[in-house]
């Protein structure tokens, strides 16, 4: 069993040694032929306009999204998620279209605004401490789309931040920066089940 | 959100914008249209100031932060992050560039110095990057609050042998850290003139607990892929797109072989027919008194 780690841009490394810890094996995949290589894939955080123009460049958007729709473990955190969905609120910019979700890029604001904070993840006893850097929100999702968990913002407005798909999973914050193995070991669990 | 495990401006919200930029390149620009091309060519973020180091040069005269309507200009052009320069020690300039909403701060030695003190950076929700030669520099503005690093190869030179001569430097005194006995750090701290905790915490992890991307000189794309394969983390571009013959294909370029850093013949595909690079200086042409990367240590 290999996941796979999109390293086009980001912070692939990161996904990797928190896999490496988990004693998983990781690929990087930077061309189609490494993707068939993997069994899961982690769509890491990174500039999403970055990923999905190199992504839309060097052919890897069909087969991703390919490989998507035939039930391949995936986790996207932030960019990711980004690149996961079906479209942003505004701009165009290269996705992969299979997380039925409009997502809000920078939802929260600039630099100065991003956050750390306690999150209640729906399946998870513990709270995750979980960071949000320019981050994204789920503007609005399918009914096909499960939420794990919100934030509510200043106006008092709850948005999703976590969310599964079958076995795509997709996060606003990113669980690398933290050390927090839950939500990489949700995605290992899949390929077992799958 | 606001409850009370909500905290904002942290080490790892200002260290972790870095860890998002990594494996990309950030890209010099003067207005908004430039701002634009960067974005579309595929640049993770883009610096904002008033001219490019090489204009700067040629111009002489006090090199300041760039005007304020200008930055507003291009953070409203893009959507991805956008830095800016203060001048070393101006923490007015810093102030001023975090109301205005710049996602890093860019304590620079391409603008003209204004204190031996750098800014106390653990001030501001903002993140900085700066500059550093060695380790012992790194360590000091890391110290001061830096939360991203960046090789101060001689700035618009298009010519990387300083950057290059900084990330050995650098490579090498961290490789030598790891090989010292507890009992030996402190003579260690104070031959680097760092910060005893930061010395100690990198001869156990062997490597900069920071973000360390190149920067200086950097001009075509098997520039950015040496400094990759030299460690560096990402890659900054100054004049060497915009004082191109095709800034638009020349960024593409580079971005790419960021990216395919280890695979030669990408970089060989990207570099073909990409037009004039910018016109390099020979550094040891440079008089000592024109050298910025000697600007605050």
């Amino acid at each position: 069993m290999t996941v796979g780690v999109l390293a086009l841009q980001g912070d692939f490394r990161e996904h990797i040694s928190l896999l490496t810890s988990m004693g998983v094996a990781t690929l990087e995949v930077r061309t189609a032929e490494d993707l068939k290589l993997a069994d899961a894939l982690v769509i890491p955080g990174g500039e999403s306009t970055t990923i999905g123009k190199l992504a839309d460049r060097y052919g890897l958007i069909g087969p991703i999204r390919e490989r998507c729709q035939q039930g391949m473990p995936t986790l996207g955190t932030c960019a990711g998620m980004i690149f996961l969905a079906e479209s942003t609120v505004s701009g165009h910019q290269p996705q992969l279209g299979v997380l039925n979700a409009v997502v809000e890029r920078n939802a929260f604001g600039r630099q100065v605004d991003s956050f750390e904070a306690d999150l209640t993840v729906i399946g998870l006893a513990e709270p995750m401490r979980a960071v949000f850097i320019r981050a994204p929100w789920m503007e609005k999702i399918g009914s096909d789309v499960e939420i794990l968990a919100t934030v509510v913002d200043l106006k008092g407005c709850e948005h999703p931040v976590l969310v599964r798909q079958g076995r795509i999973l997709a996060s606003s914050f990113h669980p690398e920066l933290t050390g927090d193995t839950r939500l990489h070991q949700m995605l290992v669990e899949s390929i077992d089940a799958s | 959100m606001t409850d009370a495990t909500t905290q904002h401006g942290t080490e790892k919200v200002k260290r972790g914008l870095a860890e998002m930029l990594k494996g990309g390149v950030i890209m010099d620009v003067v207005n908004a249209e430039q701002a634009m091309i960067a974005e579309a060519a595929g640049a993770c973020a883009v610096m904002s100031l008033e001219r490019v180091p090489a204009d700067i040069r040629a111009h002489g005269g006090v090199a300041r932060m760039a005007d304020p309507a200008k930055v507003e200009a291009i953070i409203n052009a893009v959507s991805i992050p956008v830095m800016a320069k203060s001048r070393i020690g101006h923490f007015v300039e810093a102030q001023i560039l975090q109301s205005l909403g710049v996602d890093y701060i860019d304590e620079s030695e391409v603008l003209s110095p204004v204190d031996d003190n750098h800014i106390d950076k653990h001030a501001y929700t903002v993140p900085f990057v700066c500059g550093a030669k060695n380790l012992g520099e790194a360590l000091r503005r890391i110290g001061e609050g830096a939360a991203m690093i960046r090789t101060k190869g001689e700035p618009g030179t298009g010519n990387v042998v300083e950057a290059v001569k900084h990330m050995r430097m650098m490579n090498t005194q961290i490789r030598n850290l790891t090989t010292l006995m507890p009992d030996e750090i402190m003579n260690a701290a104070r031959d680097l003139r760092a910060p005893y905790d930061l010395v100690s915490e990198i001869a156990e992890s062997g490597t900069l607990p920071v973000v360390n991307f190149a920067a200086g000189g950097i001009a075509t794309p098997a520039d950015a892929a040496l400094m990759m394969q030299l460690g560096c983390d990402g890659v900054f571009v100054g004049s060497g797109i915009f004082k191109s013959g095709d800034p638009s294909e020349r960024a593409e370029a580079i971005v790419e072989a960021t990216t395919f850093y280890q695979d030669a013949e990408k970089i060989a595909k990207v570099s073909r027919n990409l037009g004039e690079a910018m016109v390099g200086i020979n550094i040891d042409t440079l008089p000592e008194s024109e050298m910025m990367q000697l600007r605050g240590s």
